[in-house]
């Protein structure tokens, strides 16, 4: 199979479905931008043109409300946020409208939307230039959030959102888009609401979200030297959780390390947390850790930015912790 | 006609009623914008400085114009290009450089980084790197003045961009209701990021958008101090005898790309022969000519003023990289 970027795995994506399915188009503020988006949407404003790739003044909750009324009226759009912080001012269409919509009429109408946010973080851009804020979406009904790790569920699941029939809020982290993998040629899909075990293990389980599973691979590689043997977790899709490979793998391991990129408090880590003490309080052989964010907002100076992101180092010693708590 | 607007000389008659020592201030305090980011500039293309900068270079006479008629009661309200607002109201260049830096010893105590520079003393409680973030802020400190019977005024700096955000037409308008003194400063310098004005707005007379609620609004030279100077401090007086607010469009141009050191020419987002036609249009070089025909300053002083200056540039450098980084 051929190796390319997660960057190169999204350019794909688009430029395969806007060619197959006519009712998709991308709207956001920067889709033609030469560095917005890193290089996701190369060639698709020359290739599909000024009327399916349309780069908007910026008026995010305007905007996001026209892609929403563009699905409600039967188009299947992608809105493009170029860092998650702009859609705060977009939280109205998206929570209250795009999330309600189905369920408010009585599953009449259907919202095929898909709302595309990038998390941008590091290099000193503080606290409004930085935030990954997928939990807030996950909190509210009706969304689901899916998060890739990888070039192979970039394009899978990227796909997936498409194709729903309902609100997808694709996630994805500027820090993935060099990394490299296997891709197929041809469309596929990834399932919404199916994880992935990354490195199978029987000591502990780390599950981890998006760009965190990469620092949780290292960590699991540094933990094997050390005698420790971890199983990774790739949660893949944040809302819905997939329970079964959660619950399945902290019934073996007996032990439960979460790392997400996010906030600690009500965030991901949380949830998957309170997800396993109510299911697998039995199997449990030492408290549930969490690997997050400090809640406190992104500071600008990087010896701020070093203590501020977490890592496999952290990991490694969150791992260590609870297994040396038997 | 844009080129009408901003492309002539400033006039002799334009001085009058104006001191000469503003004149020489509001001068010598472009010179410090117009150093300081040429000096950040080499900073970040040196690496020395790490931080994303959106550097105000080319749109020196619209801050300085609108602060000089400010007390430090009054509030100012700046964006991502923050750096031109900040020292036009008198911020500590130490402090922002060492922020730039990333430093303990930053205004923000290393938290913000250029976007996010403050100094409450005064009279800048922050900037914002939201787009049109702080045009509601900016309302809501006039709101305070007005509750409280102050003769302050709050003034918003945005951009072209940020007149697309709906929280723009919704502050104008509850600022229109309650008379609030508030200065909308609307800096059209024809980019939002990659985008020319003309694909973002509908109607590219920015100042028509606030004439619809009811405010005071007009456009204007926003190259010439003199210019906004005056207007500007018609707007703020105005606001201070409880007449309500004002929206002042100033057409200006940044001349370098959107972020950063670079021009965005290579990126073929704008048209040399543009930049160059702005270049020509210096607002610090039209204010300079004038002050040397007129025989307020000479050759020589303009030198030594620039030379200070650097000086004093020279050492806030110096100063932001002796400063420890912060520990938390
Ligand atoms: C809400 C929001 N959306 C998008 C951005 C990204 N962004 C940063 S600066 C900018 C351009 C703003 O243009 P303008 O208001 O004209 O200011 P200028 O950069 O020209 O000074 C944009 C879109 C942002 N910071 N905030
Ligand atoms: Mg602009």
């Amino acid at each position: 199979m051929r190796r390319i970027t997660f960057a190169q795995a999204i350019n794909e994506t688009f430029h395969q479905m806007m060619e197959r399915d006519k009712s998709l188009f991308l709207i956001g503020q920067g889709v033609t931008s030469p560095w917005y988006v890193g290089t996701t949407t190369v060639g698709l404003y020359e290739r599909f043109g000024d009327g399916r790739v349309i780069d908007t003044p910026v008026s995010e909750n305007g905007i996001t409300g026209a892609a929403v009324g563009a699905a409600i009226a039967g188009m299947r759009p992608v809105v493009m946020h170029p860092r998650m912080d702009f859609m705060y001012l977009a939280m109205d269409q998206i929570i209250n409208h795009a999330g309600n919509w189905r369920y408010m009429f009585g599953d009449q109408v259907s919202v095929p939307l898909t709302v595309w946010g990038i998390i941008n973080r590091g290099g000193e851009q503080a606290a409004q230039h930085s935030q990954a804020i997928h939990s807030m979406f996950a909190h509210a009904p009706g969304l689901k959030v899916v998060m890739p790790g990888t070039p192979y569920d970039a394009k899978g699941l990227l796909v997936s959102s498409i194709y729903d029939d309902d609100p997808v809020i694709f996630v994805d982290d500027r820090w993935l888009y060099s990394i490299e993998g296997d891709v197929p040629e041809e469309i596929y899909t990834v399932p919404i609401g199916k994880g992935v075990v990354r490195k199978e293990g029987d000591d502990i389980t780390v599950a981890a979200t998006s760009y965190m599973v990469h620092e949780a691979s290292k960590a699991a590689l540094s933990l094997k030297e050390q005698g420790i043997d971890a199983e990774v977790l790739d949660l893949r899709t944040i809302k819905p959780i997939d329970e079964g490979l959660l619950f399945d793998s902290v019934r073996k391991t007996g032990r439960l390390v979460i790392a997400d990129g996010g906030w600690k408090t009500c965030g991901v880590a949380a949830e998957v947390s309170a997800l396993v003490s109510e299911n697998c309080f039995e199997y449990l052989k030492a408290p549930v850790v969490r690997v997050t964010l400090p809640d406190t907002p992104a500071p600008a100076s990087s010896a701020l930015e070093k203590k501020y992101y977490p890592g496999a180092g952290d990991i490694v010693r969150a791992v260590k912790n609870v297994v040396g708590r038997r | 006609m844009i080129s009408e607007i901003c492309g002539t000389l400033i006039k002799k008659e334009q001085i009058k009623g104006i001191s000469e020592t503003r004149i020489k201030s509001m001068y010598e305090r472009m010179v410090l914008l117009r150093l300081v980011e040429e000096k950040v500039a080499d900073l970040v293309s040196q690496k020395r400085v790490f931080c994303p900068c959106h550097l105000y270079e080319g749109q020196e006479a619209v801050a300085v114009g609108v602060c000089e008629s400010l007390v430090k009661e009054d509030y100012v309200f700046s964006t991502h290009r923050s750096h031109g607002h900040y020292l036009a109201k008198g911020g500590d260049l130490k402090a922002m450089i060492a922020e730039l830096f990333g430093r303990g010893t930053g205004c923000s105590k290393g938290r913000g980084g250029s976007m996010h520079l403050v100094a409450t003393d005064i009279g800048f409680p922050g900037s914002s790197a939201i787009v049109a973030g702080t045009i509601p802020i900016s309302v809501g400190a006039a709101l305070s003045f007005s509750i409280r019977c102050k003769r302050n005024v709050s003034v918003a700096f945005f951009g072209d961009g940020a007149a697309n955000e709906g929280v723009f037409y919704e502050s104008l308008n509850f600022a229109s209701l309650r008379k609030l003194p508030v200065i909308f400063i609307c800096e059209n310098n024809f980019y939002t990021t990659h985008m020319p004005v003309s694909a973002m707005h509908a109607d590219t007379d920015l100042f028509r958008k606030a004439g619809v609620f009811n405010i005071y609004s007009i456009r204007i030279d926003g190259n010439n101090v003199l210019e906004v100077f005056k207007t500007a401090k018609e707007a703020i007086e105005r606001a201070r005898n409880g007449d309500g607010p004002a929206l002042i469009e100033c057409l200006t141009y940044r001349w370098r790309g959107h972020v950063g050191p670079n021009y965005d020419i290579d990126k073929g987002l704008r048209e040399k022969a543009e930049l160059e036609w702005w270049m020509k249009n210096c607002p610090v070089k039209r204010i300079e000519r004038l002050l040397v025909e007129e025989g307020i300053l000479s050759a020589s002083e303009i030198g030594h003023t620039k030379e200070r200056i650097m000086d004093e540039i020279e050492e806030a450098v110096s100063f932001a990289e002796r400063s420890p980084f912060p520990e938390r």
